[in-house]
């Protein structure tokens, strides 16, 4: 199990390497030269010059590459000699826009991110399975159509509009709401709650509908195998047939799909964020595009990237963890 | 004293399929009672009747009498006290009858705890107990495996394990030793037989298969188009059958002590009521 886990931990190092060469050279392909990005509008042509020796533009794109990397693991520095800037580890340069680290920009806005992510993914999660479980028990009934409907719609919502029709009834109409802040649960836990519930209820309005038909159809797979009907003959009582053996392997295939959408959105939820103009990792890397903000956008890319990796890896180990025939083979 | 009665039992699903049409059967206590017809006789399906395991939107009609309780109609509460306690089943594919996510020691554990009071330890001693008695080796280290760590003969002990761990008075076994190879369907039948003279369970083996039949049962039904067309003692029935059709079942094993026939002769599914044709 440890092996495994190893093993898994080297193919996650691979991947996030090859990530991170491909992001760095669409960066290099796109025809924005960055020491302009980082100049600004009027600028000579000296001065671009400086700037590209100084970022080390001037080496080849492997070069940098390797330099890339090096900053990440050993952090770098840039320039020489009284001018000489220091990046700290993992160095991911300097906002061109606000000069502030990488690094630092995104750290400081993880914690709203985390926050949408963890709450509203517990959301979706327990309103989804919870009626996945329910239409799959009752299928074809009036609540099994309805709910099937409902996951329909819940899914082909667009979040703007699912965030402005919120914010709409919610805080205008009903007040019962305060436009979303960001507010850090350790300052204030209830008004951390206000802010993040609309968030919530937006993301867990596209994923709960997707969450349940997978559920149902799981769980109608598995009410079908025949070790439910050998717990029936054992004379298990009927929520210790459906609880222990029926929903337990449905909920297999939930737990891969639940780490990698969580680990997307850790990253940030883009659109979300956006929409209730949260400072999350999500805004700032559609403000870092709107600026070309090179390297904050790469930064975000494989910040982001970094979640999915390592989510990848989580699913794996709690899949082996919880399928013992996944256990004998890692 | 009758252990089961069965009479004129009829099952039929939504669909319009009448599974069983009228059917009669008796099992005495401690007694073997083989069943045998062809595929889609309604074998199965009257297993599943008598344990109250038909899906809910089946139409049961008849009587079915277990320990002179009436069981069709009984609430699912009545049918779950009996079922795993006083009457357990074997089905035919042991390893997609043990859930894959448990230990088999846990599965059958979880058996016995279903209907006695019993701490997970004790339960567990006696899971360990019942692999020991159904000649699984090293039970304690075996207890803690899980399913796919079994060959299918002794996926099938489990399962018989489980049944048996409460010691109920009538075991169902619906073919069970079908998806083994030839030797372990020897040992499985050896150790039912075994199980059967030493604790007394009444046994209702269905089968395909006439030998096991012969080799294990006391008593035999001949089903066919969901009714009983035989019943008796296995020598009679073997040597004197009365129904046209079990004259064509029999025919269709072949003999060692015979001839070799170039083909063996097939039944023709007859139309409904109509004797069957042996063709060779
Ligand atoms: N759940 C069900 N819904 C609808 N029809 C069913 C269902 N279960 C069984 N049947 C039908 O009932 C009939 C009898 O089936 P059953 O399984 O009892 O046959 P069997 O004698 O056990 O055959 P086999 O030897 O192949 O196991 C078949 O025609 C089958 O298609
Ligand atoms: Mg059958």
């Amino acid at each position: 199990m440890i092996l495994y886990a190893l093993r898994r931990l080297a193919v996650a190092v691979v991947i996030l390497l090859v990530i991170c060469g491909a992001t760095f050279a669409i960066f290099y392909l796109m025809p924005a030269d960055p020491a302009q990005g980082a100049c600004g509008k009027a600028c000579s042509p000296e001065r671009i010059a400086q700037i590209r020796t100084t970022l080390g533009l001037n080496h080849p794109v492997l070069i940098q590459f390797r330099d890339y990397l090096a900053g990440i693991v050993a952090g770098r520095s840039y320039g020489t000699g009284a001018q000489a800037v220091t990046c700290p580890i993992p160095c991911l340069g300097f906002s061109f826009q606000t000069n502030e680290p990488v690094w630092g920009l995104l750290t400081e806005r993880l914690p709203v991110s985390v926050s949408i992510a963890v709450g509203a993914a517990a959301l979706w999660l327990a309103v989804g399975v919870t009626a996945g479980v329910v239409s799959a028990l009752r299928r074809g009934s009036v609540w099994d159509r309805a709910a099937m409907v409902a996951a329909l719609g819940g899914v082909s919502l667009p979040v703007y509009f699912t965030a402005l029709v919120l914010q709409y009834l919610l805080v205008v109409k009903a007040g019962v709401l305060p436009y979303p802040q960001a507010v850090a649960l350790t300052d204030d836990p209830v008004g951390w709650a206000e802010s993040m519930l609309m968030p919530w209820i937006t993301l867990a309005m596209l994923y709960a509908g997707i969450y349940a038909r997978i559920t149902r159809g799981e769980m109608l797979e598995s009410l079908g195998q025949n070790f439910v009907r050998t717990a029936r003959a054992k004379g298990l009582p009927e929520r210790t047939v459906l609880r222990r053996h029926a929903l337990r392997p449905a909920l297999m295939p939930i737990v891969t799909i639940f780490g990698m959408d969580l680990g997307a959105l850790l990253g940030g939820a883009l659109i979300t964020e956006s929409a209730f103009g949260l400072p999350g990792v999500g805004k700032l890397a559609a403000d870092a595009i709107n600026s070309a903000d090179q390297p904050v956008i790469l930064g975000v890319t494989l910040f982001a990237a970094g979640f999915v990796v390592l989510a990848n890896v989580a699913v794996d180990l709690v899949y082996a963890a919880l399928d013992p025939r996944v256990r004998a083979v890692g | 004293m009758s252990l089961l009665t069965v009479r004129d039992l009829s099952v039929e699903f939504p669909s319009g399929v009448r599974a069983v049409d009228g059917l009669d059967l008796e099992l005495d206590a401690g007694r073997v009672l083989g069943v045998v017809g062809e595929s889609g006789s309604g074998k199965s399906v009257t297993s599943l009747a008598v344990m109250g395991l038909l899906p809910p939107d089946t139409r049961t009609s008849g009587d079915i009498r277990f320990q002179g309780r009436q069981l069709t109609g009984a609430g699912p509460r009545a049918l779950r006290a009996l079922r795993g306690d006083r009457m357990a089943m074997i089905f035919q594919d042991p390893l997609s009858c043990l859930n894959p996510y448990y230990t088999v020691g846990f599965q059958i554990a979880e058996a016995y705890r279903a209907h006695r009071r019993a701490g997970r330890r004790a339960a567990r001693d006696i899971a360990v107990r019942m692999l020991d008695r159904v000649g699984i080796p090293e039970p304690e280290r075996r207890a803690r495996a899980y399913p796919h760590e079994f060959s299918g003969g002794m996926r099938q002990r489990v399962l018989i394990a489980m049944a048996l761990c409460l010691e109920p008075d009538l075991l169902i076994a619906d073919e069970p030793t079908t998806a083994l190879d030839v030797t372990v369907q020897a040992q499985i039948l050896d150790l039912l037989r075994e199980l059967r003279e030493r604790s007394g369970t009444a046994i209702m083996l269905i089968t395909h298969d006439m030998g096991v039949v012969a080799g294990l049962a006391d008593d035999v039904v001949v089903m066919h188009g969901g009714r009983a067309v035989e019943h008796g003692a296995v020598r009679d029935v073997f040597y004197q059958p009365r129904a046209a059709y079990t004259r064509g079942l029999l025919a269709c094993v072949p003999r060692v002590d015979g001839p070799l026939p170039e083909r063996l002769p097939t039944l023709r599914t007859p139309a409904a009521g109509e004797p069957p044709e042996v063709t060779s």
